[in-house]
């Protein structure tokens, strides 16, 4: 997503936005997201990928649309799983809580993110064959709908959460494989 | 204890200059005396501001945060003994992450894949150090790579070291002045550790609050002592030269050794205050060695009294710890523990002695070594606890900690 065009004002725009919440506030977090919207780029904030021996696991960050056009983030791939899926968790009508293949994929309008969090919308790896180990560094390769791709590495963190299953005693794998 | 290894006769030091630039109007004539005393203009007052919660320092730089940088109310001292199979390769990972947790955690923000991000936004200070133990610069290095002070100390006939306070591969040295935002810290750079290595032994100690004293004051111990007069002073050559190691993966590192001192505070109960004095070779009010009369005054072990004895005991704390070579300097940052009494005392009290030096068998091990053979003070402490960590250089922002053995 390198040749993104960006109208200089919004440039202009954003520069002010980061200059006043670095005077206003330490959140370095609202500054990244500023930044990137100027950069008229796609990109994302603090990637990280839960830990796992084999099977399933999920990816994390906050994905920012720094450009001025809508994007559809529709696939996702990483040599860490023969299989990732773009999930979305959801109310289901048992009262909980439940996850599923996304469909259509995720919009973005432009100078937005998409947050990917445990509990919420993530990128699911169905079918890690080797062991996910903590610090290990694992690359994505994004693909939106106009066919542009987006690679980035995530931070491999040791997490207890993120089951997608509030019940401890409950098997994690089978809950999720009934669900996607 | 208190190790007065540091006579290099620093009368008025950066401390007291910048207390003095602070206190205007006092002038330059503010002596170290007045160091322990709030200015005088003011009401005390609640601090309803809040303000020190926001302040970081930097985890980035050429040397680890935590050593040279303002003492902090509270540490927690963390020894990890690292698992059979964490390899070179996991040690980086290891390290890796864990050097990510400190600089987001350092600079108030959550860790990546944070429970309870919302902790972490008051780090007042907050710095986390990380010491290597031998068995970990072996794995990491190979055998080579261990520097030849790093082991256990030589056993000392007044050490009843336990196990549980002892050893370690790994240390994790977590400090701020305030104690949620440790706790809060200590479980998240634990948690990121389980993968590698299991918690040995764990050590909370604490100071005066920040803000109860003017900042710089002299610690004093559970003793009531004056503990840590003339320490090198950071941001000097003195300083520099004592503390950083020059060579190899260490360069820009130090080492710290690591004693838990028992101080039995029942006992010390039943002497005087001029026994105390007498002791430590200082006077235990004021902290003036007993021939002068401030905290600053270089002590004079050669006065007499009229009965031609010295004033400073022979035997005194300060008099065995002063250096006998000029490499014997070390740089203290002690804090105090109580916890809860077994049995019948009262109180379970100490000092989490630690002291940074680039050298341990140069700089540390001859004062231990005197005081050991012969301190007043020995009489009423008792280390217990004794560890020896090698203290990687800094890391700059996409490094991390121990990169320079393990990269």
């Amino acid at each position: 997503m390198n040749a993104v065009r960006t109208p200089a004002r919004l440039v202009a725009l954003a520069a002010i936005a980061t200059l006043s919440l670095a005077a206003c506030s330490s959140d370095s977090d609202a500054e990244a997201t500023a930044d990137a919207a100027a950069s008229g780029e796609i990109t994302i904030t603090d990637p990280w990928v839960k830990t796992v021996e084999s099977g399933m696991t999920a990816a994390f960050g906050e994905l920012v649309n720094g450009t001025d056009e809508a994007v559809t983030l529709v696939s996702a791939e990483t040599p860490a799983s023969s299989e990732t899926q773009l999930h979305e968790t959801l109310s289901d009508e048992s009262g909980g809580m439940s996850m599923s293949e996304k469909e259509g994929g995720f919009e973005i309008a432009p100078g937005e993110s998409l947050t990917l969090e445990p509990g919420g919308n993530h990128l699911m790896l169905m079918d890690v064959t080797e062991p996910i180990e903590a610090g290990a560094q694992v690359e994505f390769t994004l693909t939106f709908e106009d066919g542009s791709t987006f690679e980035f590495t995530a931070d491999a963190k040791d997490y207890t959460g993120a089951q997608e299953s509030y019940a401890p005693e409950e098997d994690m794998e089978m809950d999720m494989g009934s669900d996607s | 204890m208190s190790r007065d290894a540091t006579d290099t006769g620093r009368g008025l030091s950066r401390r007291g200059f910048l207390f003095g630039g602070a206190a205007a109007g006092v002038g330059a004539a503010v002596a170290l005396g007045v160091e322990r005393t709030l200015p005088a203009q003011r009401q005390a007052e609640l601090d309803a501001a809040g303000l020190n919660g926001a302040r970081t320092v930097a985890f980035h730089g050429e040397h680890q945060a935590g050593i040279d940088t303002p003492i902090a109310s509270h540490a927690t001292y963390l020894g990890l003994d690292l698992h059979d199979d964490t390899d070179r390769a996991a040690l980086a990972r290891m390290m890796r992450v864990l050097s990510d947790d400190a600089s987001r955690l350092t600079a108030g923000e959550g860790a990546l894949a944070d429970t309870e991000p919302e902790l972490a936004t008051v780090p007042a200070a907050l710095t986390v150090t990380f010491g290597f133990g031998p068995e970990l610069v072996r794995r990491g290095g190979g055998a080579s790579a261990v520097p030849s002070w790093l082991g256990a100390l030589p056993a000392f006939d007044i050490d009843a070291l336990e196990d549980r306070w002892s050893g370690g591969d790994l240390l994790i040295l977590v400090s701020s002045d305030d104690a949620v935002t440790v706790a809060h810290a200590v479980r998240m750079l634990l948690k990121d550790s389980r993968s590698f290595a299991t918690l040995k032994w764990r050590q909370d100690g604490f100071r005066r609050a920040y803000g109860s004293e003017v900042s710089g004051t002299t610690m004093r111990n559970l003793f009531g002592q004056v503990d840590g007069t003339t320490n090198p002073e950071p941001g000097t050559a003195d300083f520099d030269r004592v503390v950083w190691a020059g060579d190899g993966w260490l360069a820009g590192g130090t080492s710290i050794v690591l004693r838990r001192i028992r101080l039995d505070l029942d006992v010390w109960d039943e002497v005087d205050p001029v026994a105390r004095s007498f002791s430590v070779g200082r006077d235990i009010h004021t902290g003036a060695p007993l021939t002068g009369t401030r905290e600053a005054d270089e002590p004079d072990f050669e006065a007499t009294t009229a009965a031609g004895n010295t004033v400073i005991s022979p035997v005194s704390h300060i008099a065995r710890s002063r250096p006998v070579d000029s490499r014997e300097v070390i740089f203290r940052r002690g804090y105090n523990y109580d916890v809860a009494p077994t049995g019948d005392g009262v109180s379970e009290s100490g000092l989490i002695f630690a002291c940074f030096q680039a050298d341990v068998d140069a700089q540390f091990v001859p004062i231990q070594r005197r005081l050991a053979e012969g301190d007043l003070l020995n009489t009423w402490t008792t280390p217990i606890g004794s560890a020896v960590f090698a203290i990687p250089p800094g890391c700059e922002p996409g490094g991390y900690v121990g990169e320079t053995l393990l990269g």
